[in-house]
């Protein structure tokens, strides 16, 4: 008797949910109705086979479950329920039930961090002893976020059409949180952004998309073989992986084609860019800086952008006139970590060693992260060698 | 989502407010109230989703450091109670600083002597991540 493939479980409890939510039951409902019937397949597949469809068993087992919930609900409560969410008969599935799903657990009265468990519970079909381990807390933590969040949503049906913006936020959280832990979110964050492709139209997903792509395909990169961070201009090109780059490109180049750019796609850009290098040296450093003119223009209200811009002025028009500008912006950027970082690099080249070196080690005491502190210490510790 | 260490001073931190004493001078029922509002703020932060751990520590403890090649390592203490001490912490995975401040000024709410307000200083730590999101800037 083989245990249950987990994989054919995480496939297929997201799209049972999506059935029984489309069909009319509550969120919260829905899902406790499809983990008993996961329970339940875990106990009879293995000895009576998989079934020949399996989603169609679930959702079966998953909606009596929750029938039987809601009736023993009512008679505790001594009152009729309206009808019983008796479901609206109606097919097994419809290709849109996933992403209405994402719409649902990406919803706005839902904190980040809730939005990304629910997701990844409910859409991603992580268990949540997985989530917990990504996000490095307890299990019950996690435990207790989703089932909060779920409360939140409470009976939330599909009334009306999601906010595809609030989706694409938690998507790239995920992509972002994908690096610190032990589980494969980026591979996640990507396999979901191709799902919600597949039924929305819009440019901006195929920028977060193609920004992933772009990114994670310098993944192997990054990191040389004692975990050290390595800078872009100091990266083996040669890892890189061309495959994940051709396709990031290509979708991103149908994305700007149809003329309505967003601040994905300006970035997917600017990351493009980066990839199309073979050295660092051959980077387009001005169409870069192009892109970060247009980044500003849709999100003025982002320093870190004006930040990551002054980077690229000091390879088009030297350290200099970057310093300046940063300077003009530093006010809006007061106590971001980036700040000094961005500035001792820039002082270096500009040839002022010892204010480098100053500025490295006040870059490395706040960092956000270990690699970047590492890196920043390195970068200090190399300048007051001399 | 960001981590954050709570560090409770206890008596210590930049402006010492309003003097406990040592808890053991305190009246029984005092003592007690503090205790549960300890009990009670890690029982919101697992509702919350936001718990990952907390500890009291023993007020006292002792020094030690590598005494050198071929030396046995060099202890000092234990020292009577400092004036400055860490009674212990919380460790949350929160949305946000602002949330982290937010259950920093609620532990230090939490009751003292005569069931008036610790006023103690909690020294909000962020824990480093691992690896940045991206390397490009």
């Amino acid at each position: 008797m083989s245990p249950l493939d987990p994989l054919l479980v995480r496939d297929l409890a997201p799209r049972a949910l999506g059935v029984l939510v489309r069909r009319g039951c509550g969120f919260a409902a829905a899902e406790d109705a499809v983990q008993e019937a996961v329970i339940e397949a875990s106990v009879r597949w293995p000895g009576d086979g998989v079934p020949r469809d399996p989603l169609a068993w679930l959702v079966t087992v998953a909606h009596r479950r929750h029938l039987d919930a809601v009736r023993s609900d009512a008679a505790r409560h001594r009152r009729e329920r309206a009808a019983l969410d008796e479901p609206v008969p109606g097919p097994t599935e419809q290709a849109d039930d996933t992403l209405q799903l994402l719409f649902l657990c990406c919803h706005p009265s839902l904190s980040p961090s809730s939005a990304v468990a629910l997701t990844l519970r409910a859409v991603g079909g992580l268990t949540t002893r997985e989530i917990a381990e990504a996000f490095l807390v307890p299990e019950a933590t996690m435990a207790q976020r989703i089932s909060r969040a779920k409360r939140t949503l409470g009976d939330a049906r599909f009334d009306r059409p999601g906010d595809p913006a609030a989706v694409l936020r938690v998507l790239y959280l995920v992509f972002t949180a994908g690096y610190a832990g032990r589980v494969d979110l980026v591979a996640e964050a990507i396999r979901l952004t191709r799902q919600l492709r597949t039924g929305v139209r819009d440019p901006e997903v195929d920028g977060l998309l193609a920004l992933m792509l772009l990114h994670h395909a310098r993944a192997a990169a990054r990191l040389n073989r004692h975990g050290d961070l390595v800078p872009l201009d100091r990266q083996d090109r040669s890892r890189w992986d061309t495959a994940e780059i051709a396709e990031g490109v290509a979708v991103l180049q149908a994305a700007l084609a149809r003329g309505r750019h967003g601040e994905y796609q300006v970035q997917a850009a600017i990351a493009a860019l980066h990839d199309d290098a073979a050295t660092a040296a051959e980077t387009d450093w001005p169409q870069i800086l192009a892109w970060y003119d247009e980044l500003i223009a849709l999100r003025p209200d982002n320093p870190v952008v004006a930040l990551n811009r002054a980077v690229a002025v000091g390879e088009v028009d030297g350290p200099l006139v970057a310093l300046r500008e940063l300077d003009a912006v530093a006010g809006r950027l007061r106590g971001h970590h980036r700040l000094a970082a961005v500035r001792a690099h820039l002082t270096e080249r500009a040839g002022d060693r010892v204010a480098a070196a100053r500025l490295y080690a006040q870059a490395a005491a706040g960092a956000t992260t270990v690699a970047e502190r590492d890196h920043l210490t390195r970068q200090a510790a190399r300048l007051g060698q001399d | 989502m960001p981590k954050y260490l709570l560090l409770k001073h206890y008596n210590g931190g930049p402006a010492p407010i309003g003097n406990h004493g040592p808890m053991t001078g305190w009246a029984p029922e005092d003592v007690t109230a503090h205790l549960d509002a300890q009990r009670r703020i890690g029982d919101e932060l697992r509702a919350s989703g936001e718990f990952i751990d907390a500890q009291a520590l023993a007020p006292t403890g002792s020094y030690v450091r590598f005494g050198g090649p071929d030396a046995a390592p060099v202890t000092d203490g234990p020292f009577p109670e400092a004036k400055e001490l860490i009674a212990g912490w919380y460790l949350v995975d929160v949305d946000s600083e602002a949330r982290a401040l937010e259950i920093a000024a609620h532990v230090s709410s939490a009751p003292g002597r005569g069931g008036r307000p610790l006023y103690e200083w909690i020294e909000v730590r962020p824990v480093l991540e691992d690896v940045p999101a991206t390397d490009q800037a």
